[in-house]
């Protein structure tokens, strides 16, 4: 039967084992290009600490923030904040991943990705969990330096308690870019999406101040911030650290996940996606 | 099961078939009716300029995206319907460079095995085996952005056969690369057709790679105005080489058209 081998027939189908080593494969790929590039390393750090050293040392005395769940006691502005630039630094990640799959798509590297034997939504998906991979990394070396600023949890175990919210606000916050990136043109600079997506995301949200003195200021910006799911981000990672759970923010945030990522599924199908109309 | 044995009991499996594929983007029509086949073992040369729906072509054959109507199947899998075992069959070397500059050869390497569900140690050991056939054994370790462009090529063509494709497919492989480079780069994938009975699709507007015994595909705007030996589209166009057969073909349906 030389047939048989003309045609491959001896190839074991993609099993679990083959998409296994195809995820960790892409992870690790995207973790060594990570740690390669410095200034990118050095940026995603440097960002939020500015927020941190300055604004927030800056807004110190004018923003007192009261008791609160989760915390028991008054907090330092610092304090309040860190949970915010956390999800800062996976708001820009997940922008700056999905950024790079449209150059990757030019410049080939996405092609590669893609004419892999697995299932798209596998490959997607893989891809996403690198960059929230990538994004936790960052979130640590920020949180090493903010205990210096003595920033820390409770116990120590905050730490670990923060993680699984991490991985999944880093899940939302990427499936968002994929779904961007293959939605709108427009979108291609980093420009644009500072504009219309980081920074509305960003300050219409919990991150800078309490929902309920936003609330006292203007009605109608609180509940803008009620429907920013990046506020979700952030009290679910606030509540973590404390090693508590916010059911809310994690079903927004779990349902928001699910949506995006469907729906990014869907713009990058072979079969109708914008991939053809922008093919050349 | 039934499929697979209905694919082999056929005499002569296509490595690659393209059939009656048509696309176009929005009104403009990048590919019309386009039919040809890739046998296992032959050197096939897909001819023409840019702009003549070769990229189209190729995204479709590689699953990029789907095309509007026909069919493109590899080994007699169906790519939009049956990708993966499609795509398992199917190498490819992109024209785009596709290396990390800032990884090393084998980090490369490891991570396209990867994508293809291979471990790393049978990467290294198959990596190793392909490296040393595009002449490249002993750069395993270095960083790609230290290579010349035609050691970048010849890397591209090695990762391209870790997973042991049976068809390869190479977009303008030459593209920017000096005449050695050249001349090795097509060495080396004449010798994979001669040697191990890959079936090569082989893009390019450059008529000085192409050999008498060839097959020629000729796309130009979108349509396939020849198909054949290389030798016979000379003589049906009763010109002197196949440079000359490809500007009277053209120049015919460019008058055709207008």
């Amino acid at each position: 039967m030389t047939d048989a081998v003309l045609t491959g027939e001896e190839r074991r189908p993609f099993g679990w084992r083959q998409l296994l080593i195809c995820l960790y494969g892409i992870v690790w790929r995207e973790s060594l290009r990570f740690l390669h590039q410095r200034e990118r390393f050095i940026s995603a750090l440097v960002r939020p600490l500015v927020w941190l050293f300055i604004f927030a040392a800056g807004f110190r005395q004018t923003l007192g923030v009261s008791i609160m769940p989760p915390y028991d006691t008054y907090v330092l502005y610092e304090v309040y904040i860190t949970p915010g630039l956390i999800a800062m630094i996976q708001l820009f990640n997940g922008m700056q991943s999905s950024l790079s799959m449209i150059y990757d798509r030019e410049m080939g590297s996405m092609r590669m990705l893609l004419v892999s034997p697995a299932p798209r939504w596998f490959l997607l998906t893989s891809k996403l969990l690198a960059g929230v991979a990538v994004s936790v990394l960052q979130v640590y070396a920020f949180l090493i330096i903010a205990y210096f600023w003595e920033i820390e949890p409770p116990t120590w175990w905050g730490y670990l308690s923060v993680l699984p919210s991490l991985v999944l606000s880093g899940l939302m916050l990427g499936a968002l870019g994929m779904l961007l990136s293959s939605l709108i043109k427009q979108l291609e600079n980093f420009a644009g999406v500072m504009n219309f997506v980081i920074f509305p995301m960003f300050f219409a949200s919990s991150a800078l101040y309490p929902l309920w003195r936003v609330q006292e200021g203007s009605p109608w910006l609180a509940t803008v911030c009620r429907l920013n799911p990046f506020t979700y981000s952030v009290e679910l990672i606030r509540f973590a650290f404390y090693q508590e759970v916010d059911w809310l923010s994690l079903a927004v945030v779990a349902g928001c996940t699910v949506v995006f990522l469907g729906a990014a599924v869907i713009a990058y199908d072979p079969a109708r996606g914008m991939l053809m109309r922008r093919g050349g | 099961m039934t499929v697979v044995a209905d694919v082999t009991s056929k005499a002569i499996v296509n490595a690659l078939s393209v059939e009656r594929v048509s696309h176009a983007y929005g009104a403009r029509t990048a590919l019309d009716e386009v039919s040809f086949k890739v046998e296992p073992g032959s050197f096939t040369v897909l001819l023409g300029l840019n702009g003549a729906g070769k990229s189209t072509l190729f995204s479709v054959i590689t699953h990029l995206y789907v095309s509007r109507s026909g069919v493109v199947r590899i080994f007699g899998r169906d790519v939009a319907r049956d990708s993966g075992a499609a795509l398992a069959l199917l190498g490819v070397v992109f024209q785009q460079r596709t290396l990390d500059p800032d990884l090393s050869v084998a980090q490369n390497l490891a991570y396209h095995g990867a994508l293809h569900g291979i471990g790393a140690r049978e990467t290294r050991e198959r990596g190793a085996v392909q490296l040393g056939r595009v002449g490249l054994a002993d750069r395993a370790r270095d960083k790609v952005r230290f290579l010349s462009g035609g050691q970048m090529r010849r890397v591209e063509i090695a990762r391209s056969l870790l997973h042991r494709p049976r068809m390869l497919l190479l977009d303008e492989p030459t593209a920017g690369l000096d005449i050695k480079a050249r001349a090795e780069i097509l060495e080396v994938v004449r010798g994979l057709v001669a040697d191990e009975g890959i079936g090569v699709l082989w893009t390019t507007h450059l008529v000085d790679e192409i050999r008498d015994e060839d097959h020629v595909v000729v796309l130009h705007k979108g349509r396939v105005l020849a198909d054949g030996p290389s030798r016979s589209i000379v003589a049906d166009a009763r010109a002197r080489s196949i440079g000359e057969a490809f500007s009277v073909l053209t120049g015919g349906a460019e008058g055709d058209e207008r």
